[in-house]
């Protein structure tokens, strides 16, 4: 970490505390849109839910369109934010230091924005607690043979877990933020946040290992949540759905998208906060890396996908790709391939992924690209089954895209709140990878 | 009046703090508790502390969860039998994704139990021997003795050039 010699443990705490000052006219100027839009989607969904859920553009046979396209993608994004953090640390991988605090983040909102979507999908919202077992009534418990229930479990769990290990790493910065902040009110928010911490060596003991047990925890639940939300699809008997690659592929894509988001998101803080010694060229360097890595298993996932669809000898397999990639919706395939196949290709070479313009842009496409491999999945599989007397073409309405655009702001609401009350980067995990203080005394330590 | 006092050194370096904890445990002392902004291996070396039991709550935690997800699957299928797509009342393959998520779940949650209940984070020092540097770039020891032996640390503490000594009840 040779960009990060000039960096001491004092003005790591100076540096991110400092980001947590007074909202500035930028950020308020970010901050109210969002807010805006945020409305806009809750009048989207008082809108759906006062008139009923034909305005959204749900026409037979496609009753799954644009809310599980975007729920599936907020699962999606949330998932780098678990590798970041739980992953690479359990690989000792250094490039994670700065960037964790802001996937994890990340990843306790973007869930929080998926959560939304089952329930907004609902014809009757306001009953989606029938989806938890409890013993009601009629003394009825709930399925749990069926993918959908799967979810439920995958995802809260997903939800409570991440936001424990969100809360668990900021117990030492909240400590530093309560520590350095002078006005009463916040000392006192803070103070109650930090449970106490002191940072004595009987903390950090129990801490470091409740720390890594969270880890490895996290890595196993990352990867079966995207699995259990690709067995929505694959447990069903629907060409295009019914498929054994469906786990490996939806983490993959999961990865990919997330990755995508991380820059997205770090590329304007990283200007804005001026963090440019803690977010480096090596931590994109790293990133787009793996950016490479999982856009290649989604390219050959594609091509496995036609592949196993000719090779089955089933018509209607076959039948469902030669649409995706010729029929009505071919538009929307072929961003898909474009974006998440093509426009990475750049990133094998050392310039590209060391250029933050570059990589932004990249980034960006990689958001839309699997957005639209999301959409692709569900909506073109349902469009066309096995009966052609029951085929029909779908297109989201302003309502959906409306709530749409404003998932999108609720997730920025939540991450501009974050950064202006949390620290965004570790600072007790940024000190770790700076150079021991030291004295250099000769004791019977050394060595 | 209590009997016991806390001597605590301030000091700017790992490789002191932890030759200074030395020294303390060869005169005897043993009561010591090192703050620092950052976990650092050589002062848990030289703490010498028990392993962390956190890993007893993760792995009940984690068995509890277990059994709590084949109880319920099993248990609730089986009080109201219907056959769902032909599938046996009881059939484990998609219970197992239950039982999988329960176990995480409360394998973490005992895990962040475990974490609050061993760390004592209010209670493993006293707030008066606590300086708001030790979060950002200082390291501190603190000695519990008797009131007899405070010259002693004392003496110990500023040979090994701590930049500050601070005392009180304990």
């Amino acid at each position: 970490m040779s960009e990060q010699s000039t960096l001491t443990y004092a003005r790591v705490n100076e540096d991110v505390i400092r980001m947590l000052d007074k909202p500035t006219v930028k950020w308020l100027a970010l901050f109210i849109p969002t807010l805006g839009f945020v409305g806009f989607g809750l009048f989207c969904f008082i809108h759906q839910v006062y008139t009923g859920l034909g305005v959204a553009g749900y026409r037979h046979p496609v009753f799954w369109g644009v809310y599980i396209t975007d729920f599936v993608f907020w699962v999606g994004i949330a998932h780098s934010g678990t590798l970041i953090s739980a992953i690479l640390f359990l690989f000792r991988a250094n490039f994670r230091m700065s960037i964790y605090r802001i996937a994890e983040g990340m990843t306790v909102f973007a869930v929080l924005t998926a959560g939304l979507f089952p329930i907004i999908h609902l014809g009757r919202p306001w009953n989606f607690y029938w989806l938890f077992p409890y013993p009601n009534q009629r003394e009825l418990w709930v399925n749990f043979k069926s993918p959908l229930l799967w979810d439920v479990f995958a995802v809260s769990t997903y939800l409570t877990v991440s936001s424990l290990f969100f809360f668990v790493g900021l117990i030492p910065d909240i400590a530093a933020v309560r520590d350095r902040v002078t006005e009463a009110p916040r000392k006192f928010v803070y103070s109650v946040l930090s449970l106490g911490w002191k940072g004595s060596n009987w903390e950090w003991l129990h801490y470091t290992r409740a720390y890594l047990f969270f880890a490895a925890f996290a890595t196993p639940l990352v990867l079966s949540v995207h699995s259990v939300v690709s067995w929505d699809f694959a447990m069903s008997n629907l060409p295009g759905w019914h498929t054994t690659i469906f786990a490996p592929y939806f983490v993959a894509g999961a990865i990919f998208s997330g990755l995508g988001m991380v820059i997205t998101l770090t590329v304007p803080i990283r200007k804005i906060f001026h963090l440019e010694e803690y977010i480096t060229l090596d931590n994109y360097d790293g990133m787009a890396k793996l950016i490479i890595l999982t856009s290649l298993i989604v390219g050959y996932a594609y091509g496995v996908e036609f592949f196993l669809a000719w090779y089955s000898g089933s018509p209607y397999e076959w039948g469902q790709f030669y649409y995706r990639a010729t029929g009505e919706y071919a538009i929307f395939y072929w961003i898909m391939v474009v974006c998440n196949v093509v426009i990475p290709i750049p990133l094998w070479f050392k310039a590209v992924r060391r250029n933050i313009k570059v990589l932004f842009i990249i980034s960006i496409f990689i958001n839309i690209g699997m957005w639209f491999e999301r959409f692709n999945i569900i909506v073109i599989s349902l469009s066309q089954g096995f009966d052609p007397a029951a085929w029909g073409i779908y297109m989201p309405s302003w309502v959906e895209i409306g709530i749409t655009v404003g998932s999108f702001a609720w997730f920025f609401m939540f991450f501009l709140i974050f950064i202006k009350t949390l620290p965004a980067v570790s600072i007790a995990e940024m000190k770790e990878i700076l150079p021991v203080p030291n004295k250099g005394i000769k004791g019977d330590h050394a060595g | 009046m209590k009997d016991n006092q806390g001597v605590l050194g301030i000091f700017s370096y790992v490789d002191v703090t932890v030759e200074t904890v030395k020294k303390l445990k060869r005169a005897g002392f043993q009561k010591l508790r090192v703050f620092s902004p950052v976990p650092n291996h050589e002062i848990e070396d030289v703490m010498d502390e028990p392993e962390s039991i956190v890993r007893f709550f993760t792995l009940f935690g984690a068995m509890l969860g277990a059994a709590c997800g084949v109880g319920f699957t099993v248990l609730t299928s089986s009080d109201w039998p219907i056959s769902v797509s032909a599938k046996p009342i009881v059939s484990l393959p998609p219970f197992i994704v239950i039982i999988f998520e329960l176990t995480i779940l409360m394998g973490a949650l005992s895990t962040l139990l475990g974490l609050l209940i061993n760390s004592r984070l209010r209670r493993n020092a006293p707030s008066s021997m606590y300086d708001p540097r030790f979060s950002e770039d200082k390291f501190g020891v603190m000695v519990t003795c008797d009131k007899e032996s405070i010259n002693e640390v004392e003496n110990i503490l500023s040979s090994q050039g701590a930049e500050e000594i601070k005392f009180d009840e304990v």
